[in-house]
């Protein structure tokens, strides 16, 4: 055996690369709770792959026979319901976990030097994923489908001069056609998901290059030579790391410490997943909303369109500003300001455990803003929620300017040198 | 050894270095320049695919209406090129309130070019009788509401009937024109269209102007 798995080595390094990323990888023994999302986060990713693939055995992409085809998966295919359920409920659980590793990062500070491709990357895939939900909400070809796509491709309408020609072009026909529905069946089944795969595998080349913060900010690693070697960790860390740095005795290796921890969050997870799936798939409406169970019907608009609940904060913000041009820039700013994140904090300190108080609560104030504006996107348009909306839009931009503004002269708390627990 | 690697340091000498990098730097450049044209040469066919094709333009031709059934009052709608087309027959009455709220819209008088030449008067129409509108709201694309006999009062004081958008909140009053404060920039678009007769219009293409 020992022959045979050497044989494979010489040739390609697969122990190699487990004991560098998974097996002798140093992760600081600190990592709590909000660590668990990543690791989800690919699972639910692996999810929608599999349950796609079986999805599109059964589907057929156009618009006479799209709708049809969902219920024929719901009703006659063997487990489809099962299957569609698993796919759409990970589309919602997806963005749960995104949205909660997110707010991790900007707890700790995961996006502060040197983590900057880092967090930059993870928003490119927060971008592709929202393309990927969008272009997958079409495909049912139900009112809300249709609609939605209607709004949202019509975003680009607001460019001035070639808008209209672009719209066109992104339709393939002069209204949201079957045209429109086949090229987005393309894009979500393969395009996107190849770059989504392959912008997960740069993420996480670049957290094993930079290294995995930790809920106190502090480092692990050290300048070669600098550490007593009482000090340094007692366990076999890779020499990829070991050789360029000392690693202090705060570290535990990825597996199986890490690993174990995350699959009993996992286990966890389920619970949660499963009983969405089974009991309550659509969410009451906000996972899979009611509109949708009407074949789409270019003659007629839904009462109340709402994006799907992961949407809804960028709608409202859309939807605050009374000029088109300039509500469609706000919307989009609103997710090019979070890509600049890791420039707009000029502080030195990490984690919000030692920054001053003014973050924590500039950080709390920005959440609870994203989760209103959610709140308001989400729910029909009413006289109060359009003051509501612009004041919440301009909050959410002044956690940006607050934290750029204080955090040039920040008076921190000391930073340990060494992880607490 | 050394004549193949001029254009490295240590073998070659400041005499022979810029004659050889030169050419060498030509043909670099050069091959990236065709490189480069044949690259977007080749996207063409892929960007191209994505416009219209020969069947979506077909469908999208002109549209013939026997508009001779609509009452007083009445709305139709046709399609064309995919997009609701409304056909209101207006009552006098309802005409002559066009000009009651002009203060409350954006572009009473029709000056951004959402209409033909033919259709920029203050009924948005050939002619005053019938309007003639793409029932697509000029904010993001979804379809208003008619709402007639005092039902647009909810959305805009003292006019009675118009179009609301559910989407978003614009309103439109029954010339399509867009009011203030609501997210929809323009008034709602004029097709191009002419009469055959009395009772026939065509959606799609207009009359030579003589």
């Amino acid at each position: 055996m020992n022959g045979f798995m050497s044989w494979i080595e010489q040739r390609i390094p697969v122990m190699r690369v487990a004991n560098m990323h998974a097996i002798q990888y140093p992760a600081p023994k600190n990592m709590n709770f909000w660590y668990i999302f990543g690791f989800l986060a690919t699972i639910v990713l692996v999810n929608q792959i599999i349950t796609g693939i079986w999805l599109t055995m059964s589907y057929e992409p156009s618009a006479e026979r799209a709708f049809a085809s969902v219920e024929y998966i719901m009703r006659e295919v063997n487990y489809g319901w099962l299957i569609r359920y698993m796919h759409s409920t990970g589309a919602s659980a997806f963005f749960i976990v995104v949205y909660l590793h997110m707010f991790r990062g900007m707890m700790y500070g995961s996006y502060q030097k040197p983590r900057e491709l880092l967090w930059v990357f993870g928003m490119l895939i927060y971008l592709a994923l929202m393309a990927e939900a969008f272009m997958g909400y079409v495909l049912p070809w139900g009112q809300m489908s249709y609609w939605g796509a209607q709004v949202i491709v019509s975003l680009f309408s607001a460019i001035p001069v070639i808008g209209p020609d672009l719209v066109e072009w992104i339709q393939g026909d002069y209204v949201i056609s079957g045209a429109t529905l086949n090229r987005f069946f393309a894009l979500h089944v393969i395009a996107l998901p190849l770059v989504i795969v392959i912008l997960v595998f740069l993420h996480i080349i670049a957290l094993h290059e930079v290294g995995s913060n930790n809920p106190d900010g502090v480092n692990i690693k050290h300048k070669k030579g600098s550490l007593a070697e009482e000090d340094k960790t007692v366990y076999k860390i890779h020499e990829h790391y070991t050789d360029k740095y000392d690693i202090i005795d705060d570290v535990v290796p990825f597996f199986p410490h890490i690993v174990l921890k995350d699959l009993v969050a996992f286990s966890v997870f389920l619970f949660g997943f499963c009983y969405i799936m089974f009991f309550m798939p659509e969410m009451g409406g906000y996972f899979l909303e009611h509109p949708n169970f009407e074949v789409a019907n270019p003659y007629k608009t839904p009462a109340h369109i709402f994006p799907v609940w992961y949407f809804t904060p960028y709608y409202a913000i859309l939807k605050a500003v009374p000029d088109k041009l300039f509500g469609v820039l706000t919307m989009f700013g609103a997710i090019a300001v979070l890509f600049a994140l890791p420039w707009i904090d000029r502080g030195k300190v990490r984690s919000w455990r030692y920054r001053c108080g003014l973050h924590k609560v500039n950080l709390l104030a920005f959440t609870a803003v994203f989760i209103f504006l959610g709140y308001l996107g989400g729910t029909p348009q009413e006289n109060w929620k359009i003051i509501a909306s612009q004041i919440a839009t301009i909050m959410y931009f002044a956690f940006f300017v607050l934290l750029w503004i204080y955090s040039g002269k920040e008076k921190t708390k000391p930073v340990p040198e060494r992880i607490t627990l | 050894m050394s004549d193949v690697s001029v254009d490295t340091n240590e073998s070659a000498t400041n005499n022979e270095q810029p004659k050889s990098s030169d050419r060498r730097k030509f043909l670099t450049v050069g091959t990236c320049v065709v490189g480069a044209i044949g690259a977007v040469g080749a996207a063409v066919p892929f960007v191209a695919s994505w416009q219209p094709s020969a069947k979506a333009k077909a469908a999208g031709a002109d549209v013939q209406v026997d508009i001779s059934a609509i009452q007083l009052g009445q709305m139709i709608r046709v399609k064309w090129r995919g997009k609701p087309v409304w056909i209101v027959r207006r009552t006098p009455d309802l005409l002559q309130s066009l000009s009651v709220h002009e203060g409350e819209l954006s572009d009473p008088n029709s000056e951004a070019e959402q209409q033909p030449t033919f259709a920029q008067n203050q009924y948005r129409s050939l002619k005053s009788e019938y309007l003639i509108l793409v029932g697509i709201c000029t904010h993001l694309g979804c379809s208003p509401q008619h709402l007639a006999d005092g039902a647009f009062e909810e959305y805009a004081e003292g006019v009675a009937e118009g179009f609301f958008c559910p989407c978003h909140g614009s309103k439109f009053d029954m010339a399509g024109r867009v009011f203030r404060g609501v997210p929809a920039p323009l008034n709602l678009v004029v097709p191009p269209y002419q009469y055959v007769d009395d009772n026939t219009v065509i959606i799609g293409s207009e009359a030579e102007v003589v």
